[in-house]
């Protein structure tokens, strides 16, 4: 017992460690707000192309999507960071984890609003059209804020996901978050870092998550 | 109808096909003005796809559509322009569930019209009055009865002063009690002077209030007639099987 408190949960050591682990939480921090604002945006572009009446720009939005969904990140990261160079295009660690995230999370996110937008019924898009409204101010003002309300879950899950996903930043040398508590716990000997580590996770994201089981409770209701 | 007046609303030669299915085969009609046109027929005649080619929510196949001798058809028309001058009345009423019934009536005044958002509220509210509904204009759709939705939807629909409207089975999702203030609020429209192309299979009404009566089927336009003479007296062996389903039912 004494040695587990030793190894895991030593209060010395995670003093010692804590300078490093809060610059890497800052790291992770500024990649979330890179990350995530870029999938946000990115997803509701490929959404809408893949909704597209054009059948080429719908596909092909379509076959890009499972594309990056079907490749696990961390081989897209390593491709864009290490194998991209071979083509001439060498990227900063920070410009590859956006590039990579970029295709990742947008995959993602735009599925979530693709559901959003056809979960809107035809009715909504006739009565606003009927009226005079554009394609494009009928999606903005009655369409898309009923297709965010109706998928917000998704949405909020799928952010949770990609916090946890910034972790692989570290393949890159990025010191983000857990890249900080791992060289902290190589220096001490000691597993505690990383606990510390996973307790700011936990901190971080638990509120998210019980907010993601409320919302999921008023959809259900 | 009245040779002299030019119609307003004026579909020629209509056809519209859905993949290898013709449902509208060659339609020709004309509206004039303030005139109530009763649109009745079987199921899957084509009525909603007529409707729906009068603005242009389903494109027709070929044919012509003017509004006041504008053809809606021409490369050069700003559809969008014109939609605010046909307004729409959909069987489910559609409203904006995400909005108060005043953000139903003023969004395509605000984002279409480009009025200022006081002056949409002005007339958005004067639209609510006229269908009764004005005490609900902070209510949200989901807060109001079938009837009152449908109203709000007329408002909504009447708040952008169009010059035909288009009822698409206005009462048949409503309880039979909530009917009647959907059908005095069409009156009303009607003693105005709005110009009126219904769907609708209520019968009684159509007696009393429409102009004139169409009965469809299978794309086309079988019979027209004053309401009584469509009603008691139908020429067409179709017709009359069809008003005596309606009138067992
Ligand atoms: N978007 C569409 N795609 C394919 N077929 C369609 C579409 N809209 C309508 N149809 C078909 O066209 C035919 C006519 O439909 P329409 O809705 O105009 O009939 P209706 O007279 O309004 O019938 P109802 O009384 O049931 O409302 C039907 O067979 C219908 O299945
Ligand atoms: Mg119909």
């Amino acid at each position: 017992m004494e040695a587990i408190i030793q190894q895991f949960f030593n209060l010395d050591i995670m003093a010692r460690a804590l300078p490093l682990v809060l610059a890497g939480l800052r790291q992770t921090l500024l990649l979330c707000f890179i990350v995530i604002p870029l999938g946000l945006v990115g997803g509701l572009v490929f959404a809408l192309a893949s909704l597209s009446s054009s059948r080429t720009v719908r596909w092909s939005m379509i076959a890009a999507i499972d594309f990056f969904r079907a490749v696990p990140p961390l081989v897209l990261l390593i491709f864009v960071y290490s194998g991209l160079p071979f083509a001439g295009i060498r990227l900063s660690p920070l410009t590859a984890v956006a590039v990579a995230f970029f295709l990742n999370t947008s995959s993602y996110y735009g599925e979530i609003y693709r559901a959003g937008i056809e979960s809107v019924g035809r009715g909504q898009w006739d009565a606003a059209r009927s009226t005079g409204l554009s394609a494009v101010s009928t999606l903005s003002h009655v369409v898309l804020p009923q297709a965010v309300r109706n998928v917000l879950p998704d949405l909020v899950s799928n952010t949770v996901e990609v916090v946890k996903l910034t972790s692989i930043a570290s393949v890159v040398a990025l010191p983000e978050l857990l890249y900080s508590a791992d060289m902290a716990r190589s220096v001490t000997f000691n597993a505690s870092p990383i606990v510390l580590a996973a307790a700011i996770y936990l901190v971080m994201l638990w509120p998210v998550v019980r907010l993601i089981s409320r919302l999921e409770r008023r959809m259900a209701s | 109808m009245d040779a002299a007046r030019p119609p307003i609303l004026e579909v020629r030669g209509l056809r519209k096909s859905f993949g290898h299915s013709e449902v509208l085969r060659g339609i020709d009609l004309a509206v004039a003005p303030q005139e109530m046109v009763f649109i009745i027929g079987p199921s899957g005649s084509g009525k909603s796809t007529l409707l729906r080619c009068c603005n242009r929510l389903e494109e027709p196949t070929s044919g012509a559509v003017h509004l006041g001798g504008v053809d809606l058809m021409a490369p050069s028309t700003d559809i969008n322009a014109m939609r605010r001058k046909i307004g729409m009345v959909f069987q489910s009423f559609n409203l904006y569930p995400h909005m108060t019934a005043l953000g139903n009536v003023t969004l395509a005044l605000r984002k279409v019209a480009a009025r200022s958002r006081t002056d949409a509220e002005t007339l958005g509210m004067a639209a609510l009055d006229r269908v009764g509904l004005a005490a609900k204009a902070k209510s949200y759709p989901g807060e109001l009865s079938g009837g009152q939705q449908q109203r709000v939807a007329i408002a909504r629909a009447l708040a952008l002063e169009p010059t035909v409207m288009l009822f698409d089975e206005p009462t048949s999702a409503l309880d039979p009690e909530l009917v009647g203030s959907v059908l005095a609020v069409m009156r009303e429209l009607k003693a105005a002077g709005m110009t009126m192309l219904v769907v609708s299979h209520e019968m009684r009404f159509a007696r009393d209030a429409a102009d004139r009566v169409i009965f469809m089927d299978h794309g086309v336009i079988v019979e027209e007639g004053a309401p009584d003479q469509i009603f008691a007296k139908p020429r067409e062996a179709r017709t009359r099987a069809f008003i005596a389903g309606l009138t067992r039912s």
